[in-house]
């Protein structure tokens, strides 16, 4: 495997003062304050010194990229280029055009993270971003839909039924290795023994290893960013939490706040803390998940199924605690919908403890099982440099060499209360995944016994009166990484543009970096370690 | 390596003795509501006004359910001043409105019967929990029901999911491929009646609009027993619990 060498030095991050001075000097733009949640917005007039703004916040100011948000206005476009200001919070890059233009500078050619948000903007709302690589045939696939259709834009009515679709039923995938004797191998989108998630990949080989394998997915798209649109609150927020079940709390949790931040509701203390309960149970479940996941794509079966018994377990106890297993129907704008009693608590934290044990144990023998840590061991590697390029999130980019939490880094509910350090790993392969996965679930344990242990008493709801017009952000560290959710209500409390930035559609792009020159059977592991969530990314 | 297996035995037995004697462990199933009969209309109107996808219909003081349309977000549970009445049960299996004609797979079927799942447009957990079928605690080889990639293999067809626009035509040409006699099972609120997504030009609202559907197993998500169920349903080995509401079908 080519490993990259590593940068010579890590960019320095600035910290805000020194950011703002430099935007001032070499850009001539300010930064602004605004109410949505992010700590400043930059207002860009001059269309041209987009990318060399974005350039200069990625790769100089060490700022990640968050996600870019497109808005259509009832006179113009507002784009948001979120990037992540250090250790301070977001900062918007606003770009306002007006409707005719349908024409903006790409940036994927200095941001490469920002490569399918773009993509998903020019499919979606049919802007062309110039110099872009490579555009069309991306969430809505080119066998199914008639180009040019833009459905998320306001005059597309997404209600409609459109049962005479054109089809194109000579559409074929792009193929890259030219060399002799190559052929391409289809996956998906119904494999994986039949238990799989609808995503489809080629695996280009020419023989016994392959060289390059791309993901298709949006296989699952369901459109829940227009379908928002024009639902109450109460309404897109079962949306939030039915998107993607694994990490159902986190993306209600940001949403909710987003609407929070709108309205102005304060969260009592109770109700913060026992959220961060809930992210923490969710993410252990999951975590204990994906270990299965990865046992059972490396054919060790009694771990497997060790795992998935522990998997099985917390999703009984999370049904014992909350009425469901996936945790739906808790968060609300203002708080909880229910409140938990000291004796529910304790069960909860007995059972976790268990969980939390049994995974120290099955960790253990893992480590001795020297099959297993060869499957695992330099296969699928991202290098640093190359998660820090692609902007990877959660478990996969920590386990990159990229220490970004959001729970840390722009500290939500009330995780600046708990002691608490993200696992970090370097070497960027399957192994040091699944020891940040172990990692963090033990983490997650530890922080269900700091919250109980240290609950405050009080309501766990306040009210929340959602009839405020504005816009914000609201973010979660979910399972699989940073969610980012933006919000704008109408005074009526109706959803004008819900936007969810999910970790998957980060990390996906990335995985084809860890899927270059490997041999067939080591596909699944690949796939296993990365844990993505297809439906997570197709929302 | 000889440790995996004293360490497999030790854990000893941990299979749910389903279907044979009901599993009664908590956290099994989330449970479902109830049709429940209130004082009067008004009071039946209410508890039905507390529905956010419209699955309780006030008939005079009853308050009905339309099991296929409630995404379980217990509202009518927890929220509402005059609840619901709430079962902890899990065989839900229904046969659909639209079908009269439903005939379970032969006798041969019924200790080898072969599945394939298909993910058109699921949030994930109904697929997940149709997942954890094929976990200790389940353990479904054990009934004689198996996971197949292939469709040719297969004898049913289990659907999660709206039928979202992208996976219509691999669903479709799934089904095409599967050889008679075959069933198709939706599962889930999503696959039965579109869920919270409902039917738009992304989501076809339901596998009915794609596929004659057999049966039904509703639930968001429905517990691996419930799918379990569904699947012994489909061989004759249970027989289907609950009839569908016709009337709030129809509407």
């Amino acid at each position: 495997m080519n490993v990259a060498p590593l940068p010579a030095s890590a960019p320095e991050r600035m910290d805000f003062d020194g950011l703002v001075a430099n935007l001032q000097e070499r850009f001539h733009c300010s930064v602004s304050t605004v109410d949505s949640g992010a700590i400043g917005a930059v207002l860009l007039r001059d269309l041209a010194s987009l990318p060399p703004l974005c350039r200069f916040l990625f790769w100089e100011a060490g700022c990640p990229f968050g996600g870019l948000i497109v808005e259509e206005r009832t006179r113009n476009w507002e784009l948001h280029y979120l990037f992540l200001a250090p250790s301070t919070g977001w900062i918007e890059v606003v770009v306002e055009l007006p409707l005719e233009v349908t024409s903006i500078p790409s940036i994927s050619s200095e941001v490469h993270a920002a490569d399918w948000h773009e993509r998903e903007a020019e499919d979606l709302f049919g802007l062309q971003f110039e110099k872009h690589p490579r555009l069309g045939d991306f969430i809505l696939h080119d066998q199914c839909w008639e180009e040019n259709v833009a459905p998320f834009r306001k005059r597309f009515d997404i209600r409609q039924v459109n049962a005479n679709r054109q089809r194109n039923a000579d559409w074929r995938p792009l193929l890259v290795v030219r060399d002799p004797g190559a052929f391409a191998m289809p996956v998906g989108p119904v494999y994986e023994g039949g238990i799989g998630e609808s995503v489809h990949f080629m695996l280009e080989t020419v023989g016994e290893d392959v060289l390059r394998a791309v993901p298709r997915l949006f296989f699952n798209f369901r459109g829940v960013e227009k379908l928002a649109e024009g639902r109450s609150v109460a309404q897109t927020l079962l949306l939030s939490e039915r998107f993607a079940a694994k990490s159902s709390i986190a993306h209600s949790l940001a949403f909710c706040s987003a609407v929070e931040r709108i309205c102005g509701a304060v969260v009592p203390q109770r109700a913060t803390q026992v959220r961060v309960l809930l992210c923490e149970l969710e993410r252990l479940r999951h975590h204990a998940g994906t270990i299965a996941g990865i046992c059972e794509s490396t054919a060790l079966t009694v771990s497997a199924a060790q795992a998935a018994i522990i998997e099985e377990r917390l999703l009984r106890t999370s049904c014992r605690f909350t009425g469901h297993r996936y945790l739906f129907g808790l968060n609300t704008p203002g708080g909880l919908r229910r409140n938990f009693t000291g004796e529910e608590c304790n069960d909860l934290l007995l059972a976790t403890g268990e969980a939390v044990e049994q995974l120290h144990v099955l960790e253990e023998r893992l480590s001795f099982t020297s099959s297993f840590l060869d499957r695992l061991e330099e296969v699928g590697v991202v290098n640093p440099a190359s998660g820090r390029d692609l902007n990877l999130v959660g478990p996969v980019g920590r386990a990159s060499g990229r220490c970004h939490d959001l729970r840390r880094e722009c500290p939500y509910g009330s995780y600046d209360r708990y002691v608490f350090e993200p696992p970090r790993e370097n070497e960027g392969d399957g192994y040091a995944r699944l020891r940040v996965l172990f990692g963090e679930a033990y983490q997650s344990g530890n922080l269900i016994h700091q919250v109980i242990e240290s609950l405050d008493a009080g309501p766990i709801c306040a009210p929340c009166n959602t009839n405020h017009s504005g816009a914000a952000l609201g973010w979660a560290e979910a399972p699989i990484g940073a969610t980012i959710h933006w919000v704008r209500l109408d005074s009526s409390g109706t959803v004008e543009r819900y936007r969810a930035i999910t970790p998957s559609f980060n990390n996906w792009m990335g995985f084809h970096v860890a899927a270059e020159n490997f041999a067939f059977q080591d596909f699944p592991i690949i796939l296993a370690t990365f844990g993505l969530s297809a439906t997570e990314c197709d929302r | 390596m000889s440790f995996w297996f004293w360490f497999g035995l030790r854990r000893g037995i941990q299979t749910t003795r389903y279907p044979r004697v009901l599993e009664s462990e908590p956290g099994v199933s989330p449970g479902r509501p109830l049709a429940t009969r209130f004082a009067s209309f008004e009071e039946a109107q209410e508890a039905a006004s507390q529905c956010p996808v419209d699955a309780i219909l006030a008939h005079d003081a009853l308050a009905e359910i339309e099991l296929g349309r409630c995404i379980h977000c217990q509202r009518c549970h927890f929220d509402a001043a005059r609840p619901l009445e709430w079962a902890s049960d899990y065989e839900w299996t229904t046969i659909p409105a639209g079908n009269r004609s439903y005939q379970a797979l032969p006798k041969a079927y019924r200790r080898s019967l072969h599945v394939i799942v298909v993910d058109a447009g699921d949030c994930g957990a109904c697929l997940h929990e149709v997942k954890q079928l094929n976990n200790p605690l389940y353990n479904m080889h054990r009934l004689g029901i198996f996971f197949t990639p292939t469709p040719r293999a297969a004898d049913v067809l289990l659907v999660v999911g709206p039928v979202s626009e992208n996976m219509r035509v691999p669903l479709l040409k799934t089904y095409e491929a599967m050889p008679d006699p075959k069933r198709v099972l939706a599962v889930g609120a999503c696959a039965i009646s579109g869920g919270v997504f409902g039917r738009s030009s992304m989501s076809a609202g339901g596998v009915f609009s794609v596929l004659p559907v057999d049966l039904e197993v509703p639930g968001d998500p429905p517990p691996p027993l419930a799918v379990l169920h569904g699947l012994l349903t489909v061989t004759g080995r249970k027989m289907p619990t609950m009839k569908a509401n016709d009337s709030v079908r129809s509407t």
